[in-house]
């Protein structure tokens, strides 16, 4: 079989990107003018809670690719070789969204308004004997600190990962070299893994999401964070990969890979409602006010409609219609269901966030859905340039065989 | 119980096996079964079977699991003996789907395991016949029916060609049934295997 190596970006596509770049910019600029120049700062805080909850969301959808192959490396998993370059070229957008996010995150900390984060009132913390408490943790020095660090480490990490596999494009390695390969790439994974422990699954949705309700808290809410993120970025590999196929792409990727993408869906799709029922359940029985505020206006509030309309998106949808093999091996579900879990992962997040800074109404989510356009077209954009920077199959990667006669 | 008539190919080598099913499919010969030592992927497909239903009992099964746990619970907590817990609505949904959950499974794993036992015609105490023992072991079992219309020396000189290294004529039992082999040698006497090749 030949393999069409290069990858050049079609026009529609790179169309579509710009295009939906510049709704996102528009958004934005939009909401800059209505609310970000408000004098009020509880105003002023409804612009920033929008770009807080896209560049979070759409920054750890994307390193999640990135968690996708390290998982993949370490479990010796040879199966995903055949579209690897789709997670890696996704990944690749970890810096440039990072810094976008980091920015973000900055001046909503630093910018004078406390808003969002009521944390970095320091007059305030001084009467508030729980934040006061909590301020070892929640203080700005440490923010910055973890959030510059966090995010230039899933940069370096990430950029390392992906060098290794592009550096198998030069030529068929000898059995030592294969090896050494498969342990330099161990070792790297595993050390990503373990900032990724440190990170998404424990103390960055405590920094940048958790401490919104600063006063409230969960042990669940970190892994639940990881797990919308997760099944999203699966979900975004999915469409990149029926993208690619349509286009005649990935030659060697066929219905068995599509069907593993479409279990990740299902299996993290059941996996996030899990561990959204168990802080959902847990805080419901025990009944003790200072958790159930948090659930106040989203349950019994006018976030109502949203709460449980993501869990039918992301819950029963998935379950009921990923369920039969059938589905998993069509192109046209996974598709469909694809942008249904992230465009529902994009809402769990969003009533995560605004009901911190708007409990008695709904923002028009107009906007956000404009901005998170604007992500998702900066996220083609380098997606695309990235995959047509190398080439499209790592045919030399030592478990290429095992993806090519991959069956499930 | 039917004992019918067979022609038994065994082959050493999986490589072999595999052009060996498309072949005999596309010269229209009737695989009864393919016997081996480990699950092959993908010779199902290559032997046209259909997908198994089991999955979908399965879904019922779990239906029955859930559908069981909230009728029994509504009625128990809501009608027959209401108790307060700490304050709670009778109807309690969210303190219910962990039982519901666990019984969605309970349902669906017995059941599946059952089905499956009567899928594959295995349970304790039930016997089948087998062609060749050493299909537990190292070789590949391969048995065609025989029907009135076939040709028993064409179909083993064409198993030959495929790459059989031995190639039986036997009588077996398809069904299954309850005892003891010792016991039930009565069905043994039909058979008479003869090695043709």
């Amino acid at each position: 079989m030949s393999i069409r190596e290069q990858f050049t970006i079609p026009k529609n596509y790179k169309w579509w990107s710009y295009a939906l770049i510049g709704v996102g910019l528009i958004s934005t600029l939009l909401l800059y003018i209505s609310h970000g120049t408000s004098a009020d700062e509880h105003v002023r805080s409804r612009f920033w809670a929008s770009l807080l909850q896209n560049s979070v969301f759409f920054l750890l959808v994307v390193n999640a690719a990135m968690f996708f192959i390290c998982t993949t490396i370490l479990a010796w998993g040879g199966w995903a070789i055949s579209f690897r370059r789709v997670p890696e070229a996704i990944a690749s957008a970890v810096p440039v969204i990072g810094i976008i996010c980091g920015a973000i995150l900055l001046a909503i900390v630093f910018g004078g308004d406390h808003a969002i984060y009521h944390w970095t009132d320091a007059e305030h913390v001084k009467h508030d004997p729980i934040l006061n408490h909590k301020s070892v943790f929640l203080n700005k020095n440490f923010f910055l600190v973890w959030t510059v660090l966090t995010i230039f480490l899933w940069w370096v990490l990430g950029k390392k990962i992906r060098t290794l596999s592009i550096d198998t494009d030069k030529g068929v390695l000898s059995v030592a070299e294969n090896k050494k390969f498969v342990w330099k790439n161990t070792v790297w994974a595993a050390l990503f893994m373990v900032v990724f422990a440190l990170t998404v699954m424990s103390t960055i949705p405590w920094l940048w999401l958790m401490s919104i309700d600063a006063h409230w808290y969960s042990t669940m809410y970190s892994w639940y964070t990881f797990a919308s993120t997760f099944v999203s970025g699966m979900a975004l590999i999915a469409i990149f990969v029926v993208y690619l196929k349509n286009k005649g792409y990935l030659e060697y990727t066929n219905q068995e890979h599509l069907h593993d993408l479409g279990k990740f869906m299902f299996a993290f799709s059941v996996f996030w409602t899990y561990l959204w029922f168990s802080q959902y359940m847990l805080i419901w029985y025990s009944n003790q006010p200072e958790e159930t505020i948090y659930f106040q206006p989203r349950v019994h509030g006018v976030y109502k409609t949203i709460f449980f309309l993501n869990l039918i998106i992301n819950f029963l949808a998935p379950l009921l219609l990923l369920m039969k093999r059938d589905a998993k091996r069509n192109y046209m579900t996974i598709t469909l269901l694809a942008v249904l879990i992230i465009f529902g992962h994009w809402l769990d997040f969003f009533q995560m966030v605004h009901p911190g800074t708007s409990k008695n109404h709904v923002p028009a989510m107009l906007y956000d859905l404009g901005i998170g356009l604007g992500f998702v077209g900066l996220i083609m954009f380098v997606t695309g340039r990235s995959l047509a920077k190398h080439p499209m199959v790592p045919k030399y990667h030592p478990f290429f065989k095992e993806s090519v006669i991959h069956h499930t | 119980m039917a004992v019918k008539k067979f022609i038994v190919g065994s082959f050493d080598d999986e490589a072999v096996l595999f052009p060996a099913v498309k072949e005999v499919r596309k010269a229209g010969y009737k695989i009864h079964d393919v016997f081996t030592p480990f699950p092959i992927h993908g010779l199902d497909k290559a032997m046209g079977l259909r997908d198994t239903s089991l999955h979908t009992a399965g879904f019922i099964y779990g239906i029955m699991g859930t559908t069981t746990a909230l009728g029994f619970i509504t009625w128990a907590l809501t009608t027959d003996w209401p108790l307060n817990f700490g304050g709670k609505p009778f109807f309690s949904l969210p303190a219910w789907i962990p039982i519901m959950f666990e019984l969605t499974v309970l349902f669906s794993a017995v059941g599946m395991v059952l089905t499956f036992c009567y899928l594959c015609q295995v349970a304790p105490f039930v016997k089948k016949d087998h062609f060749n023992l050493r299909s537990t072991d190292d070789l590949f079992i391969m048995a065609l029916g025989c029907t009135a219309k076939s040709n028993d020396e064409e179909m083993i000189s064409f198993l030959q060609s495929v790459g059989a290294k031995d190639v039986t004529v036997e009588h077996k039992e398809t069904e299954w049934w309850l005892g003891r082999y010792d016991k039930e040698t009565k069905i043994f006497e039909k058979t008479k295997t003869e090695l043709v090749a």
